[in-house]
């Protein structure tokens, strides 16, 4: 949302004009409809197998599952503290990517980029390599203090944070580079600092921006398989992520697999669309 | 449509598939080499040189994946028949465990024979038997349990006179067994399969739905030890790794896959093992193209010189 939408009067005009251009247009053109309508039929054919092989009668007996439970509980909670965590650290690293001017500064904005082309797995191992009990790190997270990351729902959220952070970043980055700084130029010749700036101008600019890289990025860590099972193992209650159920439910009972899919898919898409449903009102 | 005049030589098989692949593909790929009956397994077997068992997931994964995928491979093996002038061509489908030991035979084989052309078809063992099932021509199936060979037997069935000779549901000629691996010096003092319910110690099994973590069940009920791991790996390739970069105390793995990570890892053979392990059937597939040369495979691979490859890979030879 660009700033001059919230004034009175430009709005209404975004309005008006927004009216005569659907009136005047008629209907939208064919050469975007159908690629549309394929692109969607594409993205919702694989649920609909989803659907069509789900075991619909022993449904209820399998979700109630303990196991199936906790391994929900376990997916949400962790993809939200590492969205949290996302939070806390990307947006900063956002801002300075697309506001100061360092050196080396392109390189750090290639290397964010890094977990998105890496296969996960090898994130995984990459995780283990740094922060396992043998890593570069790890070893005096465990010599020092005795903390050892591998297999505890800590690790679960690391690896998510390694592989969603880069999709709030870019997303983030992208919000800032297209916000008008002409308001935060204002603002300093105001008078305020630069932390009063980014706290009271920046961040409320570029709020839809962080909102949907948040989005994009817990998506992303609930999702998440390859690094943590590589990184932090595979134990009901533990660190066994519902992904990381479905895998190991395929691997005998693809029906079991299909439920747990199907549940990870349904309570993704009520969050996602309430989320939707509060940004859209606000 | 063209003439096909190897076609009339070929065994009378149902070929389900082959009527609706496309031309290229039920084409006979030229020039193959001996160990890769056709590119798209030359694919499979290149994800990783030196892990058997993360060649068999990915070509297991890949294979119920991707339905063209399978399709493929069944036209590929298919188009490895018996042709005339050529001496002779043997296919043994065989679990991707066996790479190594098969790869190695096949050379021995070929010397023995003259003109006779071995092409190994390594894969998960179930999509294996789904190939053969469905009118694949192999002639020599040698799957990593015996459930798979017993689903063969039961589906395109194995070869009646060989059969008569040494079983409906073929012999068994390898098993593989557990071993605890340990990371280089053994930094936790694991000795024995006891240890490994000690709390203190970091343990991986594999994942129960998975063959290694059935094995592993199987023997540590045997021994009345109740280990609780701080994870279940996917596959028994996992399990390895862990070991390897020393994230874990100790792991179950089969016997083999500690003599591939020789030198990385340490095994420590335990007494319990024997109550429970993966049996290797092989037997001559009914209808099989070559079933003499299918024959003397298996008398190879059953020979003192078989064994001695197999227990180098670290199988043990019942």
């Amino acid at each position: 949302m660009r700033p001059e939408r919230g004034s009175g009067p430009s709005a209404a005009s975004t309005g008006t004009r927004e009216r005569a251009l659907r009136a005047r247009g008629g209907r939208p053109p064919w050469i975007l409809v159908l690629p549309a309508l394929v692109g969607v039929a594409f993205l919702v054919l694989p649920m609909v197998g989803l659907l069509v092989r789900a075991p619909w009668s022993t449904l209820g007996g399998r979700l109630l599952q303990p196991q199936v439970l906790s391994a929900l509980w376990l997916s949400l909670s962790t993809a939200t503290v590492a969205t949290g965590l996302c939070l806390l650290l990307g947006v900063p690293l956002a801002w300075s990517l697309a506001r100061t001017d360092f050196p080396g500064r392109r390189l750090v904005r290639a290397l964010v980029t890094v977990p998105l082309v890496m296969p996960p797995v090898v994130g995984g191992v990459a995780l283990l390599l740094a922060l396992g009990r043998n890593g570069l790190l790890g070893r005096y997270l465990d010599a020092w203090f005795g903390i050892t990351l591998p297999f505890t729902p800590a690790a679960v959220v690391l690896a998510q944070v390694f592989v969603a952070m880069p999709f709030l970043v870019i997303s983030v980055e992208g919000a800032l580079r297209g916000a008008d700084r002409r308001y935060e130029e204002a603002a300093a010749t105001l008078g305020a600092s630069r932390t009063a700036v980014f706290t009271r101008v920046t961040l409320p600019m570029v709020l839809p921006g962080i909102g949907a890289g948040a989005v994009l990025c817990w998506a992303r860590a609930l999702g998440e398989f390859g690094a943590t099972i590589t990184f932090a193992g595979n134990f009901p209650g533990t660190t066994q992520t519902m992904p990381l159920a479905v895998y190991v439910a395929m691997q005998r009972d693809p029906e079991a697999a299909i439920v747990l899919s199907l549940v990870l898919l349904l309570v993704c898409l009520a969050v996602l669309a309430t989320l939707r449903e509060r940004w859209t009102n606000v | 449509m063209r003439e096909r005049p190897s076609r009339s030589q070929r065994p009378r098989r149902s070929r389900p598939f082959r009527t609706y692949l496309p031309r290229a593909l039920r084409r006979a790929a030229p020039g193959r080499s001996r160990a890769r009956p056709c590119r798209a397994f030359g694919v499979l077997r290149m994800t990783d040189p030196g892990s058997s068992h993360v060649r068999r997931v990915r070509a297991s994964r890949l294979a119920v994946l991707l339905v063209s995928g399978s399709l493929a491979l069944t036209a590929c093996a298919q188009d490895t028949g018996s042709e005339e002038g050529s001496g002779g061509r043997l296919t043994v489908f065989a679990a991707a465990s066996l790479t190594d030991v098969f790869t190695d035979l096949a050379e021995r084989f070929e010397a023995e024979h003259p003109g006779v052309e071995v092409v190994l078809n390594f894969a998960g063992s179930s999509d294996l038997a789904l190939q053969i099932n469905s009118g694949a021509p192999a002639d020599v199936f040698a799957p990593a349990d015996t459930a798979t060979m017993d689903r063969v037997a039961e589906g395109e069935g194995l070869d009646a006179d060989w059969a008569a000779e040494h079983g409906d549901w073929g012999v068994v000629f390898a098993t593989n067994t557990l071993r605890i691996a340990v990371p280089p010096d053994n930094p936790a003092g694991v000795g024995a399969l006891s240890d490994l319910a000690d709390e203190d110690r970091t343990v991986a099994l594999c994942a129960q739905q998975v063959p290694c973590g059935a094995v592993a069940t199987e023997v540590l009920d045997a021994a009345g030890l109740e280990v609780v791991p701080d994870t279940y790996e996917e596959d028994v390739r996992a399990v390895l790794t862990k070991v390897e970069l020393g994230e874990v105390d100790a792991g179950l793995v089969y016997a083999t896959d500690v003599m591939s990570a020789e030198g990385r890892v340490e095994g420590i053979a335990f007494p319990e093992a024997a109550e429970a392990a993966n049996d290797y059937p092989i037997g001559v597939v009914s209808g099989a193209p070559e079933s003499d040369l299918a024959a003397a495979w298996v008398e190879l691979v059953r020979s003192p010189e078989g064994t001695e490859v197999l227990t180098d890979a670290g199988f043990t030879v019942p």
